[in-house]
């Protein structure tokens, strides 16, 4: 008994950090509409920046003026990253910012390791708080006590900040209507940057409490930020109390489920913030999110089928791509393959985001399930590659229809973590299961068959696949049922009063867009000729997001240059620099600050502004001053 | 002069949508912007607030230019703005409410205060720790202007406030902008109800397509019906 | 006044929120070619009511009928399938398609080509899209992106839309709100004109106290969740306690009405 009951309090404890994280991305999130992804990196700023402090300074007091001063100096590094970086990009499109802030946490992993090494680094231990406490026979870590008060403590102080101040008054009405507050006299930069600033100034303390009890290493930002976004979503964004009752969930799950269910302790936090999403879209304490103020006056260019000319331009271009293996080293024409995967992969996502307005966070799921179809089909059943290739895909739609049911429950942020959630199962699944997937160790030899068995040929069937897929997609998107996607996304009220069942339609395009990125999975099988739990991992899902919000989330081809780009570029990157985390990092955040409307969209803005003769289109424009209050 | 704004023009994106527009408030004064759907009239509150992306021309309140300052520059100086769409915070109480938009009190501008605000709508004093999102749409407007007047603003822009209102919370809101008046407030204020214009203001302006059409005192406009039919659509 | 039969019958609807009852024992009918205003002071229920006619809300008690047929509950997609149209108080529009396109996804629900994956949707029934926008008055308008409309044009192509299933009753909520007086006129006049031709009946929410007197044959006052007053637009607008609580002085609408009723 007294075993769990320790276990218990070991759980509690590990929620303080998980706690300070969480509320400092939801307090963010709130006012900003920013899901910080560079939180993680904060966090882990905050260990690594407390480990050096804590070696120089001695003393108690030095320890903890260390921990403290680890945060603000970190906290002070969150507000020049505002206010240099943010700043410019809170007009742009929805999770244009999260684009950022992956390109920033990029660049911190590299550059930690740079300053700090790869090592993983163990920390001093707190002066007086070394021992244990005996809990009828078990040692309870006398620091464990100090952050299981920690925890209820900083809930406390962040209640009163909240509630009985000013500023707490302020930021809860610019979570809201930031501009409303600005219009009365608010001066809402300096509102956002310490509202920033306090939300890294959390997450670097939550990281730096941590270094007694763990080293400290440059993978930790990943390992938490999954682990805060599932606390988050399961304590409802935005509320505070949730974060600390769903870290608390989440910590005592973890502390028990490798006890009790060790088979599935990896997923046991994903299923329950599954079942929770479900029963409460909104998380335990969150509520629903208001529909978006339409800006006034922002007239949106509609979509419009290709124009001759852009024709032309697609199948010279898909002629310049068959004729690669001409001219291309065999390295190119992987390379080229796999950069043809990825496309599909892209435009999969694009249909569900862009067209279904609906961003998955977890859209490798389907892509890793598609790889596991074929490996499955080609080792256990001995299927032909053709077979496999029509059938392996299979497995991604299955697994869509299955997720997508519960994801398209939900919308908005909440979608996103759930997807993230199934993700995470997928994964999981394909690393515990070791009898059947081989865990970690993948599935081997997957070749292709020996009619493609060249690279030459292998681009080509990639290349061929891709242009049918993205002709495919782009017909779905002009088509009776990619309209009334779209008409789910731009006016749910209407929609459902027009007679279209939006969850079904939804739906209906989830699994659409997990079966392409099936395919694209069945294809990346037989490129790399294995498959591992990674094919569905987090970072895969990050680069599709990546890949579309590059492109521009707003137009139909984005997602096709958003690809293109990005994979060519972080393959060119890995192989020339040793720093190719900090380099693609630093492009991305370049890159979002110059190009706001993504790469399809600028360019398609140049058209509009004429500076483009070739891609010129009439189209009706509106008189000015109409319709613009 | 209170406020004098001239050769104002404002875009949305690639959309000229104020072309020289041109204005002018009194001390005291109470005059009525009007004009249909989509003539202009919240651009032009917007643009004199710095709340539209991009505008150029000369906006002159209590004689220094305001028009390359920020939002929150420009309302502490003592130019409150309600707009349109209320705009509560519906989290917030509506104590909470009024706290937000609390402002120092400033020399030459009527002073409120939680309570006296409560004596002009009293209506809200019954419901102090309501949140706002638990409010009828007539309490809400309410709401949105005394959280202004918590500013301590020697002028108001008011816009479409008698909007979605029924007749009889649309006559109180009539008398709350009287009183105001009564208190040296100057307002500017939008409208498409003629008849409630017709009972706060002392002059009036109707713009139309962006562009400023008439100007003079609300009695010479009742005896203009020609006026009133071109550019109101009476 | 109504020979026509009952198209929609409403009795003893009631919805509470949280111990607050928003609408209560409320009964009415609206007779086919009939336009029936629905008024009252704000915060009196009368969303929450339209709500629980089109299935967007489910009544606590009470039944609705259309035709006859009992569709409490139903969701709006069901209930638009009976020929129900709706427009919103803030207009509910596809702002990132073009004007035509809105009319369309419309029409492609109405043939139940929803989940046609092939057909290209611009080209879809054009012709149709293009009268019902010729009907409403915007037919000029028909490529131009919708979100880059006036207001007034927008309100016209929520009624496109709302027409492009062919209803039996439509339910406007605030039809004219945020237009111009001569605006208003003009498209009640060409929803009555619709109603009277198709037979259609109309119940709608209204501030405007000169639209309500001028266009509808019938006026229920809603107050406090329940119905005060029924009546012609004269018995109402001399009814002492509608004058109390929602007329006031009759300082804010034009007073002078004509007698009687429609354009």
């Amino acid at each position: 008994m007294s075993f769990y009951i320790v276990q218990f309090l070991t759980g509690l404890a590990s929620a303080a950090s998980l706690f300070l994280v969480a509320s400092g991305l939801s307090i963010i999130f709130g006012v900003t509409r920013i899901v910080n992804f560079a939180h993680g990196a904060f966090y882990m700023l905050g260990a690594y920046v407390a480990f050096t402090l804590t070696e120089r300074l001695s003393g108690t007091l030095g320890f903890w003026g260390g921990i403290v001063g680890a945060a603000l100096i970190v906290a002070l590094i969150g507000v020049i990253v505002e206010m240099v970086l943010l700043r410019r990009i809170y007009r742009s499109p929805e999770l244009f910012q999260l684009l950022a802030t992956f390109g920033l946490t990029l660049m911190v992993e590299d550059l930690v390791v740079l300053i700090w090494g790869p090592d993983d680094l163990l920390g001093r231990r707190a002066p007086g708080l070394r021992g244990a406490i005996d809990f009828f026979g078990q040692a309870v870590p006398t620091y464990d006590i100090l952050l299981i008060v920690l925890g209820p403590v900083v809930l406390g102080l962040l209640w009163l900040l909240f509630r009985r101040t000013r500023w707490g008054v302020l930021v809860r009405a610019a979570t809201q209507d930031r501009d409303m507050v600005a219009a009365l006299g608010v001066n809402q930069k300096w509102l956002f940057t310490s509202v920033f600033a306090l939300g890294v100034f959390l997450a670097a303390l939550g990281g730096a409490l941590q270094i007694p009890r763990d080293a400290v290493n440059h993978t930790m930002d990943l390992r938490i930020i999954v682990d805060v976004f599932v606390v988050v979503v399961i304590g409802g964004l935005g509320s505070i109390t949730g974060a600390f009752v769903a870290a608390v969930l989440v910590s005592e799950l973890n502390a028990f489920g490798i006890l009790i269910f060790p088979k599935i302790s990896i997923i046991l936090v994903f299923l329950v913030m599954a079942v929770v999403l479900v029963v409460r879209p909104w998380g335990l304490f969150g509520k629903p999110e208001a529909a978006a103020r339409q800006t006034p006056g922002l007239s949106v260019r509609p979509w419009r089928p290709l124009s001759s000319n852009e024709r032309l331009a697609f199948i010279g271009a898909l002629i310049i791509a068959a004729a690669l293996p001409l001219l291309g080293s065999n390295y190119a024409l992987i390379v080229g393959a796999e950069i043809a995967i990825f496309v599909i992969f892209a435009a999969s996502l694009h249909f569900l985001m862009s067209v279904g307005g609906l961003a998955s966070f977890g859209h490798a799921a389907y892509f890793g399930l598609g790889t596991y179809g074929v490996a499955f089909l080609a080792k256990f059943l001995g299927l032909p590659m053709i077979v496999c290739l029509l059938i392996g895909p299979l497995l991604g739609l299955l697994g869509a229809m299955l997720f997508g049911w519960f994801a398209v429950q939900l919308s908005g942020v909440y979608f996103a973590m759930l997807t993230l959630a199934f993700a995470q199962i997928v994964w999981s699944i394909a690393f515990q299961w070791v009898e059947v997937t081989g865990g970690d160790n993948g599935i081997l030899g997957v070749w292709p068959a020996a009619f493609v068995a060249t690279p030459a040929r292998f681009y080509w069937l990639a290349l061929f696949v891709t242009a049918l897929s993205v002709i495919v997609l782009r017909v779905l998107v002009f088509s009776p049922f990619g309209y009334s996607l779209r008409a789910t996304r731009d006016s749910a009220l209407r929609s459902e009063a027009i007679g279209l069942n939006s969850k079904r339609i939804q739906w209906t395009a989830f699994v659409i867009a997990g079966t392409f990125a099936g395919i694209a999975g069945a294809l990346f099988a037989y490129l790399k000729g294995s498959v591992f739990p990674d094919n569905a991992g987090i970072a895969l899902s990050v680069d599709s997001l990546v890949m579309v919000l590059l492109g521009g989330v707003e137009t139909v081809s984005g997602a096709v240059i958003g690809a293109i780009v990005y994979k060519a570029l972080s393959i060119w990157l890995v192989s020339y620099t040793e720093l190719s985390k900090l380099v693609l990092g630093g492009m991305i955040v370049l890159i979002v600050v110059a190009f706001p409307k993504g790469i399809a969209g600028t360019f398609g803005n140049l058209v509009d502004s004429g500076r483009l003769p070739f891609f010129k289109r009439a189209l009706p424009r509106a008189s000015q001053a109409e319709g613009a209050e | 002069m209170k406020l004098s704004v001239s050769a104002l023009n404002s875009y949305y994106g690639p959309a000229h949508i104020l072309f020289d527009v041109g204005l002018e408030v009194d001390a005291g004064e109470v005059v009525a912007l009007l004009g249909r759907n989509g003539a202009g009239k919240s651009t032009t509150f917007r643009s004199i607030v710095g709340l539209v992306a991009r505008r150029d021309g000369q906006i002159v309140f209590e004689g220094t230019d305001v028009s390359k300052s920020p939002t929150h520059a420009i309302v502490r100086g003592g130019l409150g703005y309600v707009p349109e769409e209320r705009r509560i915070f519906t989290d917030l109480t509506v104590e909470e409410n009024l706290e937000v938009g609390r402002q120092p009190a400033r020399p030459g501008a009527p002073q409120w205060s939680k309570d006296k605000l409560f004596t002009l709508f009293p209506n809200l004093a019954e419901m102090r720790n309501r949140p706002g999102g638990r409010m009828s749409g007539g309490e809400q407007q309410m709401l949105t202007i005394a959280r202004t007047l918590m500013g301590n603003p020697s002028l108001v822009l008011l816009d479409e406030p008698s909007e979605g209102l029924s007749p009889k919370i649309v006559e109180q809101m009539a008398h709350a902008i009287l009183t105001m008046k009564k208190e040296g407030l100057s307002i500017l204020v939008s409208e498409q109800n003629l008849h409630f214009a017709r009972l706060i203001s002392d002059r009036t302006y109707i713009i139309e397509r962006g562009r400023i059409c008439y100007s003079g005192t609300m009695t010479e406009l009742e005896s203009r019906p020609d006026i009133r039919d071109a550019h109101l659509a009476v | 006044m109504s020979v026509a039969p009952t198209l929609l019958a409403v009795e003893d609807l009631t919805k509470s929120y949280g111990g607050v009852h928003a609408v209560r024992g409320v009964s009415f009918s609206v007779a086919a070619g009939e336009i029936v205003a629905l008024i009252g002071p704000n915060g009196a229920g009368k969303s929450t009511c339209f709500d629980m006619l089109n299935g967007q809300k489910t009544p606590d008690r009470g039944r609705v009928r259309l035709l006859g047929e009992d569709i409490t509950g139903r969701p709006p997609r069901a209930v638009w399938r009976l020929g129900v149209g709706r427009t919103f108080q803030i207009t509910a529009t596809f702002p990132t398609m073009t004007v035509r396109e809105n009319v369309q996804v419309a029409l492609v629900s109405y043939a139940n080509k929803i989940f046609n994956v092939w057909r290209s949707t611009p080209d879809f029934e054009r012709g149709e899209a293009d009268r019902l926008l010729e009907l409403v008055g915007v037919g000029g308008y028909a490529e131009r992106p919708c979100g880059e409309l006036a207001y007034g044009d927008l309100k016209r192509l929520e009624l496109a839309i709302a027409l492009a299933n062919h209803p039996r009753l439509l339910l406007m909520d605030e039809p004219t709100a945020g237009m111009a007086p001569r605006e208003r006129i003009e498209l009640m006049r060409l929803t009555a004109r619709i109603a009277r031709e198709q037979s259609i009946g109309v119940l709608f929410t209204e501030h405007d106290m000169d639209v309500v007197f001028e266009h509808a044959n019938r006026i229920l006052v809603l107050n406090r969740g329940t119905l005060i007053a029924e009546g012609s637009p004269d018995d109402v607008r001399r009814d002492p306690q509608v004058r109390a609580i929602y007329l006031g002085e009759g300082l804010v609408y034009d007073a002078r009405h004509r007698e009687g009723a429609g354009a």
